[in-house]
């Protein structure tokens, strides 16, 4: 008996005896962002740059166990990809995701009353935890939240009394023994059915929906209300955080995301848009219209321009999968939040601050309004947001290392290493750097998600899905 | 994706060979941003593309309320940098025997956030709210003094001289539909209770209304002989 060691990255060694091995130092979940090497791994969507107004991603999730991601579109259509059953110990590369389930999930709506066509734009998919052999999900578009039933037929009863194969009736009388249906297996059909639909709870447009942990309850957030739901009581929800003003013309400030807290089922939080992020607690009172926490960063004088409220705008809000941790995503910058320090972030990332000198142009063309989303690594030391020119970025928070990649078809050789790109702000560009005024701001990442367990991320551009995954070795 | 009439700009991959300086010509980016003051004309065509901004985004069905509530915030903020001090009064309760001028020159301004406001009001009709429009009222709790700027200023409550060039032909063909006689109705109600909104209140100012007819009528003539006196010549238009 003899063991192998093997380097597998700059901080991670791999001994291997046998079929046996282990990992050295142990890692759960991800290690340092740029100790990974991401390559491609797939890319999902149409080739053309003549791209669809329907087929634009507008979500992207992962499942609880990373087996399903999900996406949503500007046509209200839900994809839902499978990851392959692969050979661990053998395998050079995980598992390929692979088309589960389509289904159209929203149809545009006429509302009469106000004569005003509803969008069927999927806004967001959250998926709840499985209890059984079947998926749920919860998806929205501006005003209906449904919850689908994703479940597997690969049997079928055969064996009918009264009817025959084919379905068609017989005649009783002709029947003169009888039999047991039996079930036989049949090629596997994935089907997707709304159990329940959740409407007319929302006059403004719905921006997040976030279960609860109690996986009863979930809310869902528009620019002036939250509301709390039942997963199965579709005609009444309550009314939780309400900042419509008497007068409309006092309205300065909007909800822009919410989200439950993954272990305190009476906890949530709410951003806005000017910057500032509210901690609420049911518990509290009915209406959670006084917060038990505000979190605010004071403005930076220095940085003080006509546009320092629009780029403060909190575009995304996501708890850390500990639940210690919030981060917010706002124009330039992704910030994390201690729960327990309010007066400012711990730690703050720049985006892409080569941009704050570009914001008049940015308003002009209203990219100033993106809003991009933000997410967490399975272990919460690396976080990830969208960029324009197609970049994304990672940050990692133990190394305080950053890295820039881009989602292109160029690069789409499978195991192929991401090279990193770098934007040149000023200055003598270096040779493959990329000068601000060279970038294509019609190119923009606002949706990525993380695998819960792995480092494989799903990163939408404009109407494809790029999946990429550490090198494995 | 973005109508900006007559202040055309190059989207950003079409100059790359402009420089940084280009771009953002009054933001000199190696002098902190505090210490730069923008010159009055960069300021005035950032106020205009506000307002066509703020006039895309009412006219859609049903507006982005965020994109709006965001681009009226940087129009105040804008504003206030041009008119440190509002020259033109809010429009206060008007007392008992308001001189006619006064009021008019008030209304002037009145008149475009009252429209403004009639249609941000109009949102809320969405709930089936039957709030009538209070376009005048919500400029400050009554008997405020003229001079300075009251803190509940409404969102769209837009003081200062810039307002007169949002007064062109486009704007005003937006608000043709609007019933006039609201801005009758207002310049004349007591100065007493019945200013602050609400559907209860509405009814109530009519019946305190003591003027009749003609002399509506000849104040209507007025005030849109004095809008158009009113307007000055827009900056670098």
């Amino acid at each position: 008996m003899y063991f192998v060691l093997r380097r597998k990255s700059a901080l991670q060694v791999k001994i291997q005896w046998g079929p046996m091995c282990i990992y050295f130092p142990p890692t759960v979940g991800a290690g340092g962002g740029n100790d990974i090497q991401w390559c491609f791994s797939q890319v999902k969507g149409a080739v053309d740059d003549d791209v669809a107004e329907a087929d634009i991603i507008s979500t992207v999730e992962f499942n609880h166990s990373g087996e399903l991601l999900a996406t949503g579109d500007k046509g209200g259509r839900v994809v839902i990809f499978q990851q392959e059953q692969e050979n661990k110990i053998q395998s050079h590369s995980r598992g390929e995701y692979n088309v589960y389930s389509t289904f159209q999930s929203h149809e545009p709506e006429f509302d009469y009353l106000k004569s005003l066509e509803i969008e069927e734009k999927i806004n967001k998919i959250r998926w709840l935890p499985q209890k059984n052999a079947a998926q749920f999900l919860l998806s929205t578009n501006d005003k209906t939240i449904k919850l689908w039933k994703i479940s597997e037929r690969d049997k079928r009863p055969e064996g009918y009394n009264l009817k025959e194969e084919d379905g068609r009736y017989r005649d009783p009388t002709t029947v003169t023994t009888l039999r047991v249906p039996v079930f036989r297996p049949m090629d596997l059909m994935v089907e997707a059915s709304p159990r329940r639909i959740f409407a007319n709870a929302h006059t403004y447009h719905i921006n997040s929906i976030s279960i609860n942990s109690d996986y009863e309850t979930y809310l869902s957030a528009d620019d002036l209300r939250i509301n709390l739901w039942h997963l199965e009581i579709t005609d009444r929800s309550f009314n939780i955080v309400d900042i419509k003003p008497a007068n409309m013309e006092e309205l300065t400030e909007v909800i822009t995301a919410a989200e439950f807290h993954p272990n305190s089922c009476n906890t949530f939080v709410y951003s806005s848009s000017k910057g500032t992020i509210r901690l609420c607690d049911m518990r509290a009172s009915a209406l959670c219209d006084r917060h038990s926490k505000l979190f605010e960063e004071p403005e930076d004088p220095s940085n003080r321009s006509f546009f320092s409220e629009i780029i403060s705008s909190i575009s995304d809000v996501k708890f850390s999968h500990s639940g210690r941790y919030m981060m917010t995503r706002d124009y330039l910058s992704v910030k994390i939040w201690d729960l327990n320090m309010e007066n400012r972030p711990v730690e703050t990332y720049q985006v892409h601050e080569y941009l704050r000198s570009k914001l008049c142009s940015l308003y002009e063309n209203d990219c100033i309004f993106d809003k991009f989303e933000c997410c967490w690594n399975g272990s919460d030391s690396v976080v990830m947001t969208g960029s324009y020119n197609n970049f994304f970025r990672m940050f990692d928070r133990n190394t305080k290392r950053d890295i820039t990649l881009e989602a292109s078809r160029e690069n789409n050789k499978p195991r192929t290493v991401l090279k990193p790109r770098k934007v040149c702000a000023s200055g003598k560009r270096k040779k493959d750097e990329i000068s601000v005024d060279s970038l294509d701001f019609n190119k923009k990442i606002l949706h990525t998600a993380w695998h819960p367990k792995e480092n494989i991320i799903a990163v939408a551009t404009t109407n494809n899905l790029y999946i990429f995954q550490d090198k494995v070795n | 994706m973005m109508l900006s009439k007559g202040l055309k700009r190059k989207r950003e991959e079409e100059r790359e060979t402009e420089t940084l300086a280009g771009d953002a010509w009054w933001l000199d980016p190696s002098l902190p941003a505090a210490a730069q003051a923008p010159p009055a004309t960069a300021s005035s065509s950032l106020f205009d593309l506000s307002v066509l901004k703020l006039h895309h985004s009412l006219r859609q069905g049903e507006p982005d309320l965020r994109h709006l509530v965001l681009v009226v915030n940087t129009l105040r903020r804008i504003q206030a940098s041009m008119a440190p001090a509002p020259t033109l009064p809010p429009v206060p309760s008007p007392p008992a025997a308001p001189c006619v001028a006064d009021s008019l020159l008030a209304s002037s301004d009145a008149a475009l956030s009252a429209s403004m406001a009639s249609l941000l009001e109009d949102l809320s009709h969405i709930e089936g709210l039957s709030q009538a429009p209070q376009p005048l009222v919500d400029e400050g709790p009554p008997g405020r003094p003229v001079g300075g700027s009251p803190p509940s200023l409404g969102a769209l409550d837009l003081l200062g001289p810039a307002t007169g060039c949002l007064l062109d032909d486009e704007l005003e063909g937006l608000f043709e539909d609007i019933d006039t006689s609201m801005y009758d109705s207002e310049l004349w109600a007591p100065a007493s209770e019945g200013l602050k909104p609400g559907p209860e209140d509405g009814p109530g100012k009519e019946e305190a209304l003591e003027l009749d007819e003609a002399e509506l009528d000849y104040l209507l003539d007025v005030l849109v002989g004095t809008q158009a006196l009113e307007r000055p010549p827009g900056p670098g238009r």
